[in-house]
């Protein structure tokens, strides 16, 4: 393979990976690699990264492909290629660094204890090297064929149990430190993975989309922590796009007595045309949304989201149920700590259960017993939930009441469009009331909010 | 063919750090390759690491004159790249009395003469080498940025009256960004980019050590790892370079030795700017 078919390869896979390449972009890095040659592995990232990742949240996917098309190593690195396969085909017999036993993972342990409290990134990587060779290793499909895991490695090495400590502060960084070490590991398995499938294939499988086009539904727990994140800054960027845009409505008709006054500077030549103001409208905003299990991070999102914008409505009310209403307006304190927040609200959840199983219908109707004084004709009424209301009456009559009451309703479903109305989905059935808007990641959601104010 | 801006990566460091900015590899190699490229430097980062500061050292490394843009919302083409200076065009008509034809006074008032050249026009204009820096590009309309996209594609500005006027010599154009706002695809696509992000321990620390005068070691190495613990709270707003050495300052002023809880309990607020955030450094530090 030239080193032409590689880049080739390597802008295909960016693209495949959700980076929006362009050839231009392409050409420049062409430039770039040529004005700096190949010495040095970091320089080369450093070009690629400048002329094809103009985005920072692509950047984590960036890293992941090219380490996979400009590995660091080829092999074991620490034992000769040629002993590596000899040991690989005997299996039984390995020695020196492959040797895998009790003693061996405890020793393994203790270091690497050691270097998750001094945080040296090179010590790290080396032993999460050495742990894949070690304790990743397992039987392939083919004869001979090898594979890694690293879910047997964090397994075997649990790395979260060696973090333990008394100062909370201590303990964070050493927590950072340890998922550090997890990732070190995966792309380790990446890479001995590219090395006998090839890179294409396993860029195709393993790299993950950026976290704002990633699933609600489908993200870890490490995934919802870098989203909550991500909810301040997305805010922040969407009232400036809003407030643009409502001072770019703004601009009533002219003013002509100021217009003229103006026009006096230059000797009553009209330079400057000037406008009165406009009325600015805001309208409220109901927020109702299901906290049970599979859809409560998603909620507690849209929440986040809307409250951070509640300058663009007039009043903001929010209401959370599972199989009972309860309303939670007064957990969103201006400044508060999202992290706080998002916590106190899913202490709240039990305050909306009173069986514990989605209840739609009983929920609706519940919020239409005591609440319904707070939909007026001004108000926008927005629900959310995957409107999987385990087989229960659904009150649809109830529903559509509601949303008479409201001047406009909208449905955000955290599923994609085609599991609606599959299993217990009563997507179907509500979408015939009101619009139900596809919302599965943060992209969506931000577009949505941002359409809605 | 104008002498380069840098020989190499290794040499686009070192001028740097001579000037007093510390660069890592990334930033070294990207600012080497702008000035090889010829192409316009998007720099994105949180507020405070020294994204700004990155231009102006360009500047006093390579000798250039830095031309700034700052941009604001509510710029227009008339604050950012030229405008015709009304009144004394005005004035002129005026003065010309009857003997002189429209024709002779319509080319004349669109000269050189009445042209208010703004800083983009300026930079592209100037024959000396120089730094162009547009400074929070993403504080700006949408508008302005379809009118950067000549400016930074071509390094040309066109002016109906007078036709196009391509560079002399090609500006550095350094263009920083908070993300307050998504830059277009268009504005992406032409520059190269680089995110700087919070320095690791051993630069910060000689960040500050270069950057306050009289700071005992070890302090500077406490502030540096108290900063890092804060850093990896969720915060509101995470400390960031010039925050550190803000405090490193105030606490050399205070004639602090070492940074125990009551230090950094009475300072705290030089750092972190958020009643929330306070709270919880406070908590998670056990300073009360």
């Amino acid at each position: 393979m030239t080193l032409l078919d590689r880049h080739l390869a390597f802008v295909k896979a960016l693209r495949a990976a959700g980076l929006p390449v362009s050839l231009s972009e392409g050409l420049d890095a062409v430039h770039a690699v040529g004005a700096l040659g190949l010495g040095d592995r970091e320089a080369l990232r450093a070009a690629y990264a400048a002329t094809l990742v103009k985005r920072q949240p692509h950047r984590p996917a960036f890293d992941q492909v090219f380490d996979l098309y400009f590995p660091a190593l080829v092999g074991n690195g620490t034992v000769p290629r040629e002993k590596h396969q000899l040991d690989g085909d005997l299996g039984a017999d390995r020695v020196g660094l492959s040797a895998d036993g009790p003693e061996e993972l405890a020793e393994f342990r203790e270091a690497l204890r050691g270097a998750l409290g001094v945080g040296d990134p090179d010590a790290l990587r080396a032993l999460a090297r050495e742990a894949v060779q070690r304790f990743g290793l397992i039987r392939g499909r083919g004869p001979g064929e090898q594979r890694w895991s690293s879910y047997n490695v964090m397994n075997r090495v649990s790395p979260a149990e060696l973090v333990g400590s008394d100062d909370p502060s201590t303990r964070r960084l050493r927590e950072a430190q340890a998922q550090v070490f997890e990732g070190l590991v995966e792309a380790e398995v990446r890479r001995r993975a590219a090395e006998v499938r090839g890179p294409e294939h396993v860029a195709k499988y393993t790299v993950r989309r950026s976290i704002d086009q990633l699933d609600f539904t489908s993200a870890r727990r490490a995934d919802l922590e870098e989203m909550r994140r991500e909810i301040g800054p997305l805010a922040r960027r969407l009232a400036t796009r809003l407030n643009r845009h409502k001072a770019s409505r703004r601009r009533g008709p002219v003013d002509f007595r100021h217009t003229v006054r103006a026009s006096m500077s230059s000797g009553g030549v009209p330079l400057e045309i000037r406008h009165r103001p406009r009325r600015p409208t805001r309208s409220d905003l109901v927020v109702l949304c299901d906290v049970s299990g599979s859809v409560a991070s998603f909620a507690g999102f849209t929440l986040m989201l809307v409250f951070a914008l509640r300058e663009q409505f007039d009043r903001v009310r929010a209401f959370t149920f599972v199989d009972e209403i309860h309303e939670v307006t007064d957990r969103f304190r201006t400044g508060g700590d999202p992290a706080e927040t998002l916590a106190s609200l899913a202490a709240s959840a039990q305050h909306a259960t009173l069986w514990g199983r989605t209840h739609y219908g009983r929920a609706f109707t519940r919020f239409a017993e005591e609440h319904r004084d707070a939909l007026t004709p001004k108000t926008n009424l927005l629900v959310l939930g995957d409107a999987r209301s385990n087989y229960s009456d659904l009150a649809l009559p109830v529903v559509a009441d509601l949303v008479k009451a409201a001047r406009h309703a909208w449905w955000l479903n955290p599923e994609s469009t085609r599991h609606w109305g599959t299993g217990d989905s009563a997507a179907r059935d509500y979408a015939a009331l009101m619009p139900m808007v596809e919302c599965r990641n943060l992209v969506q959601l931000g577009q949505f909010v941002s359409d809605l104010a | 063919m104008t002498a380069p801006w840098f020989d190499s990566v290794a040499d686009a460091g070192k001028r740097l750090a001579e000037v007093g900015y510390l660069a890592d590899q990334a930033t070294a190699t990207t600012t080497y390759l702008a000035g090889v490229l010829e192409k316009p430097l998007l720099v994105e980062g949180p507020a405070g690491v020294g994204k700004t500061e990155l231009a102006k050292a360009i500047a006093r490394a390579t000798g250039a004159d830095l031309v700034r843009l700052q941009c604001y919302e509510g710029l227009d083409e008339a604050r950012a790249l030229y405008e015709w200076n009304y009144k004394k065009q005005l004035l002129r008509i005026q003065a010309s009395g009857a003997d002189q034809s429209w024709a002779d006074t319509h080319d004349d008032i669109f000269s050189e003469e009445f042209l208010l050249t703004r800083p983009l026009l300026t930079a592209i204009r100037r024959e000396e080498p120089t730094v162009l820096l547009i400074d929070e590009v993403d504080k700006t309309d949408v508008e302005v940025e379809g009118l950067l996209l000549e400016v930074l594609s071509d390094f040309q500005v066109t002016i109906p009256e007078l036709g196009t006027m391509v560079a002399v010599r090609r500006p550095l154009v350094v263009l920083t960004s908070n993300a307050t706002r998504e830059l277009s695809e268009a504005v992406r696509r032409r520059c190269l980019y680089l995110h700087i992000d919070y320095p690791d321990a051993e630069r910060e620390h000689a960040i500050v050590v270069s950057q306050v005068d009289g700071i005992e070691d070890v302090l500077a190495r406490q502030v540096v790892e108290t900063v890092g613990r804060l850093r990896a709270l969720e915060l509101r707003k995470s400390p960031s370079i010039a925050e550190s050495v803000d405090w490193a300052r105030t606490l050399v002023a205070l004639q602090t030795e070492t940074l125990d809880a009551a230090a950094i309990d009475a300072t705290l607020g030089v750092v972190l700017k958020h009643a929330s955030d306070l709270d919880r450094a406070v908590r998670e530090l056990r300073l009360r």
